[in-house]
């Protein structure tokens, strides 16, 4: 294709040329020889000034700014990369921190707590043993008064019964015999009376 | 003038008449824009490489992005061996480009538009090619004229075609941007007199043309540039890396 391109462009051209010397008056300025040395000095001048002055001085220094901007921009990759990892071991560190002061929070808490359920059971034992030797003590004068009880009725009875007869037969009768028989009859139903 | 469109390729003598011996080096209207082209080249990748930011500025942006496009465009076409030869090609590609597009201004000179011009950068391109191939290669650089895989048969044929194809490259390479910038220029002329022949009435459609025409040169100008650069490459890269 390009090939194609620079014979067709050399055809047309050499067709130009001719064209051009046929019409002397009007033809390519570009083939009068006249100032050909002229334009091939101030080329080589300048175009060899622009080279020399291009590859000592300038493309060096372009190349030099490339060169230095890509290892600063890995330079700062690299830092941004430690500063990264630093700020990760911080915050790593941090909810170690965290996690520490929750779990002696906790057992703080958790010693708080049983502490004072020592303490409440402790107290409740107090209570209890008091609330135990009320009852005891309650339980005992009970039994007391309870033991004692028949004994008074029968002494009631006895009396009661003494008075009934000298009512009714109108003497004093021993009041040993109707003791015995008031005990006999208690005796006899105390199962009855007391429940026990 | 205005009537005979070749008339602004005209090469007139600015100053007085200088002549070393027999040979006339008058400074003329070529000198001036060569001169032009050189000093804005220089310029521009002078501010463009002066501050070294992080974050470039215009200019800086417009260097460092042709540097790379250049050393691209050479790494790609003729390897890494071609790196001696990056300030050459790097200088030819501008040089050409900024004539081209110092040509796009309307009452300049195309520095390119002269086959003078074009044929001593290109044979001083095809010299130096030639002579960097037989200093890498010596006289085993001829094989580039055999092509490896050829039938017998077809070998002297091929051989003949080959050479002939060499010798034509600074001819190929001179004319194919002289012819273009000559052509584009000569047609944006021509249609630009027949804006002004064809008046307020008809001279419309040729000033679209014009419009239209100035957009395409832009691009020939620029293309131009770059396929001188790619082919100076390309026969650097078959000095450089002999393999047919």
């Amino acid at each position: 294709m390009i090939k194609k391109i620079y014979f067709q462009s050399i055809f047309f051209s050499f067709l130009f040329f001719k064209g051009a010397f046929a019409t002397e008056s009007g033809g390519m300025p570009q083939l009068n020889p006249e100032f050909w040395i002229s334009q091939i000095f101030w080329l080589i001048l300048t175009f060899g000034t622009m080279y020399i002055v291009l590859s000592k001085f300038i493309l060096p220094k372009i190349s030099n700014n490339l060169e230095s901007r890509k290892s600063q921009i890995l330079e700062n990759i690299e830092a941004a990369e430690k500063q990264r990892e630093v700020s990760e071991a911080k915050l790593k560190e941090y909810d170690e921190i965290i996690l520490k002061s929750k779990s002696e929070a906790k057992t703080t808490f958790n010693q708080t707590r049983e502490k004072a359920l020592k303490d409440i059971m402790a107290k409740k034992e107090v209570l209890d043993q008091q609330i135990d030797d009320e009852i005891n003590k309650a339980e005992k004068e009970i039994e007391v008064l309870r033991v004692s009880a028949p004994d008074k009725i029968n002494k009631i009875a006895i009396e009661t019964s003494s008075e009934l007869l000298e009512k009714l037969i109108g003497s004093g009768v021993n009041s040993s015999s109707i003791s015995a028989i008031v005990d006999d009859l208690s005796k006899r139903n105390g199962d009855k009376y007391y429940g026990n | 003038m205005a009537a005979n469109p070749m008339s602004q390729f005209d090469v007139y003598r600015i100053g007085p008449e200088i002549k070393v011996g027999a040979f006339d080096i008058s400074f003329t209207n070529a000198s001036l824009f060569m001169i032009i082209s050189t000093v804005s080249i220089l310029l521009v990748f002078n501010f463009g490489s002066k501050r070294n930011s992080v974050l470039p500025n215009k200019i800086q942006l417009l260097a460092e992005l042709s540097y790379t496009f250049v050393a691209k465009m050479i790494s790609d076409t003729a390897g890494s061996k071609a790196k001696p030869y990056f300030a050459f090609i790097f200088s030819l590609f501008m040089f050409v480009l900024f004539c081209n597009m110092f040509g796009m201004i309307p009452y300049t000179f195309t520095v390119t538009s002269h086959i003078i011009v074009t044929f001593i950068l290109a044979s001083f391109i095809f010299i130096g090619v030639t002579i960097i191939g037989f200093i890498k290669h010596g006289i085993g650089y001829l094989k580039l004229f055999v092509p490896s895989g050829v039938p017998a048969v077809l070998l002297p044929l091929i051989v003949v075609i080959e050479i002939i194809s060499y010798l034509s490259r600074p001819i190929s390479l001179s004319v194919r941007l002289f012819a273009n910038m000559m052509a584009g220029h000569t047609m944006m002329k021509v249609f630009g007199g027949f804006v002004i022949s064809l008046g307020l009435v008809g001279g419309w459609l040729p000033l679209s043309f014009s419009v239209a025409l100035t957009g395409l040169e832009i691009l020939v100008a620029f293309l131009q540039a770059y396929v001188f650069a790619i082919l100076t490459c390309i026969y650097l890269n078959d000095a450089l890396n002999l393999h047919h």
